[in-house]
């Protein structure tokens, strides 16, 4: 049976994550709690908005309403990386080589690790960053499709469009497609090679989280009461091809999704609190945590397979531990 | 509207600029009210006054992808009110400032149509700063002055002292022509009690026409000859104004584009008026910009309420008709291009045998 430790803080959980092998919150309010031989606190942002777990760096990147960028370490160790006036950081990613992208405004920077910062200025708001795996592209959600830059070379960005609203973006772990998140109910994907489009509809809510399966074979998605999992394993993604639905519930909707690190396995995280696994072979469901206080907004597996942090909305956090 | 009390209301602030937007923020972040404000603002400009809570945000206009032209918001507020939201124990309230050119109706929209921004908030009101001297010039520069008044619930008429009464006449003759349910303050240095502009409850439907129960005997269109109620005993502003019911004047105004077409009838047949005012919505929802209504429905011993922005309608039973009040269905349209003889006589046919 999976045991929970629970940790129960005030406010709005952005990210759960693992650094190191020591569970970290980074809440809304800009404190980061961990639990590291007991409940310990350092202070990021005044005001977090946005997290990006640097997983190359074994750190979280923050931005927030002060305008700031900070990375912080496992240990508690913070590290102001930007400062963009006062303006808010709305969107934060961590690329290969210490690179960090940050956007404020219409403008998305990135700062690479000597601490020499490029602008890309943008005719409208930079809603969503992501790196390429390869680090050689980064790309920006934006109004009617997203733009990749090079950031270390000087070329003409490409521009893929598609009509509406993207508010987030992933490249899958091979670099082959390009996934953002929509306003509408919607994912929209682009086979990078040849330009073509993926449209992912029928979703009842907007989409906030997504996971990449082990080797990018499959991508999680919240915002139905399943996880909607897309295949990807084919050369043209999941065009023509159901997605699975996992773990669906008939009285509540999925707010976060983390596959599992080596298996075809997603942690799904529900509005009301509740945490399962479910495996994609045969839909099998664990339940890893009953419904809590808030909506669960971020979880992340440990190296070990082990154990999961998960964070709410309304502050009741945790760690699941699987194998106890 | 459910879950009302845990909604944060928001006001969104029209006007040109140099109207006094400026002055009645800064008087609303600095009067001593008991409430804390968070304001989203294009710039930070010269709001004098040092607060955590001041938001800039870029104007970011989105138009939704289901082919409908109207279905507008502003992503820029999606994401700031969402951030606010999450740590929602600082302010009591929002203020959304919007620039002197912006179109009211996303801004608005961004609080139906968004459904989390819907479920953590609410809009109380649209108030619009009018600058009473520059005011005849700014029709004739723009569209969007006028839109600003149409689609206001609160016109803040400011700088009277720069007119003369007779201008100030006809400018307010004008507002009344372009937009017959809004609430008309006269101020000097934007000085209105910021009660007449704070938690008004507009687009509540269980208070929106409460606040003002004359709503639409205040007026009567011209072109619509619907004069069966008399224009005694208009005691509902707080300021003498005697111009208002003067026609004359505004029907010189040549550009005021919006009209407002207000029916009147009896009981509806609940069956007839759903589909009808459902189809009007769906097929002139881009020309209408606000609608307002209290419905009396045959065999219906509550009050329907309906109001809309464009093709989003929303209704709602209110409260028990009182003894003696008279079953009366009222329904007001502001917009353009409106059709008044055909919504007039579709809507009569909705009436209950």
């Amino acid at each position: 049976m999976p045991t929970v430790a629970p940790l129960d803080l005030e406010g709005h959980c952005i990210a759960a994550v693992l650094l190191g092998d020591v569970p970290h919150f980074a809440m809304a309010d800009g404190a980061v709690h961990r639990l590291d031989h007991g409940h310990k606190t350092v202070q990021a942002n005044d005001g977090v908005l946005a997290a990006f777990h640097d997983a190359a760096n074994d750190r979280l990147i923050t931005g927030g309403e002060d305008g700031k960028v900070f990375a912080v370490k496992a240990g508690g160790e913070v590290t102001e990386l930007a400062s963009a006036a006062k303006k808010w950081i709305t969107s934060v990613a961590a690329g290969p080589q210490g690179a960090v992208a940050y956007a404020s405004g219409k403008t998305a920077f990135v700062r690479f690790a000597d601490g020499k910062t490029r602008e890309f200025v943008h005719p409208r708001s930079v809603e969503g960053l992501a790196f390429s795996p390869k680090g050689i592209r980064f790309g920006v959600a934006r109004y009617n499709g997203a733009t990749l830059h090079f950031p270390a070379a000087e070329g003409k960005p490409v521009e893929l469009e598609w009509a509406g609203a993207h508010t987030g973006i992933t490249f899958s772990p091979d670099g082959a497609f390009l996934v953002t998140t929509m306003q509408e109910n919607a994912l929209h994907g682009w086979k990078l090679a040849d330009g073509k489009h993926m449209r992912m509809t029928g979703y009842p809510g907007k989409v906030k989280s997504l996971s990449w399966s082990v080797k990018g074979k499959w991508l999680a998605s919240s915002g139905a009461p399943a996880a909607i999992v897309w295949p990807f394993s084919g050369k043209d993604g999941p065009m023509g091809k159901a997605p699975l639905e996992l773990g669906t519930r008939g009285n509540a909707m999925v707010t976060a999704v983390a596959c599992h690190p080596s298996q075809d396995v997603v942690a799904v995280g529900y509005d009301d609190g509740m945490v399962m696994a479910v495996r994609f072979a045969d839909a099998k469901e664990v339940l890893l945590r009953r419904p809590g206080k808030g909506a669960i907004t971020s979880m992340m597996w440990d190296k070990e397979e082990r154990r999961v942090a998960f964070g709410s909305a309304a502050g009741d956090c945790g760690v699941i531990d699987i194998t106890a | 509207m459910s879950d009302v009390q845990t909604q944060i209301p928001v006001t969104v602030l029209t006007g040109y600029l140099g109207a006094g937007k400026t002055t009645l923020l800064n008087r609303i972040l600095s009067e001593n009210h008991g409430k804390r404000y968070a304001v989203i603002v294009n710039e930070f400009g010269e709001i004098g006054i040092d607060n955590d809570l001041i938001v800039e945000s870029d104007e970011e206009i989105y138009e939704m992808n289901n082919g409908c032209v109207c279905c507008t918001v502003r992503g820029d507020l999606i994401r700031v009110v969402e951030g606010l939201m999450r740590r929602p124990g600082r302010f009591d309230a929002i203020v959304v400032e919007t620039t002197g050119l912006a179109d009211p109706v996303p801004v608005a929209q961004t609080f139906f149509m968004d459904d989390d921004v819907r479920s953590k908030t609410r809009l109380d009101a649209v108030v619009a700063l009018v600058d009473a001297k520059h005011l005849p010039l700014r029709l004739k520069d723009s569209r969007e002055a006028e839109d600003q008044i149409a689609f206001a619930d609160v016109v803040v008429l400011n700088k009277t002292d720069l007119v003369t009464s007779e201008e100030l006449a006809k400018v307010e003759a004008t507002i009344r022509a372009i937009n017959p349910a809004a609430k008309i303050h006269r101020t000097t240095r934007a000085g209105v009690d910021l009660s007449e502009v704070l938690d008004r409850g507009a687009f509540d439907l269980s208070r929106a026409l409460e606040n003002d129960p004359h709503f639409l005997e205040a007026h009567d269109d011209d072109d619509h000859h619907d004069h069966d109620h008399d224009h005694d005993g208009h005691d509902h502003h707080h300021h003498d104004h005697d111009g208002h019911h003067h026609h004359a004047h505004a029907s010189d105004i040549h550009d005021v584009t919006v009209q407002s077409v207000s029916l009147r009838g009896g009981e509806m047949d609940p069956k007839k008026f759903f589909p009808w005012i459902e189809k009007i919505t769906q097929m002139e929802g881009p020309n209408i910009l606000r609608l307002k209504g209290i419905i009396a429905l045959k065999g219906d011993d509550e009050r329907y309420v309906i109001q809309g922005v464009h093709m989003i309608i929303e209704g709602d039973h209110q409260r028990a008709w009182k003894d003696g009040e008279k079953h009366e269905s009222r329904l007001v349209f502001i917009g353009r291009e409106l059709d008044a003889e055909r919504l007039k006589k579709s809507f009569d046919a909705c009436q209950a045998a």
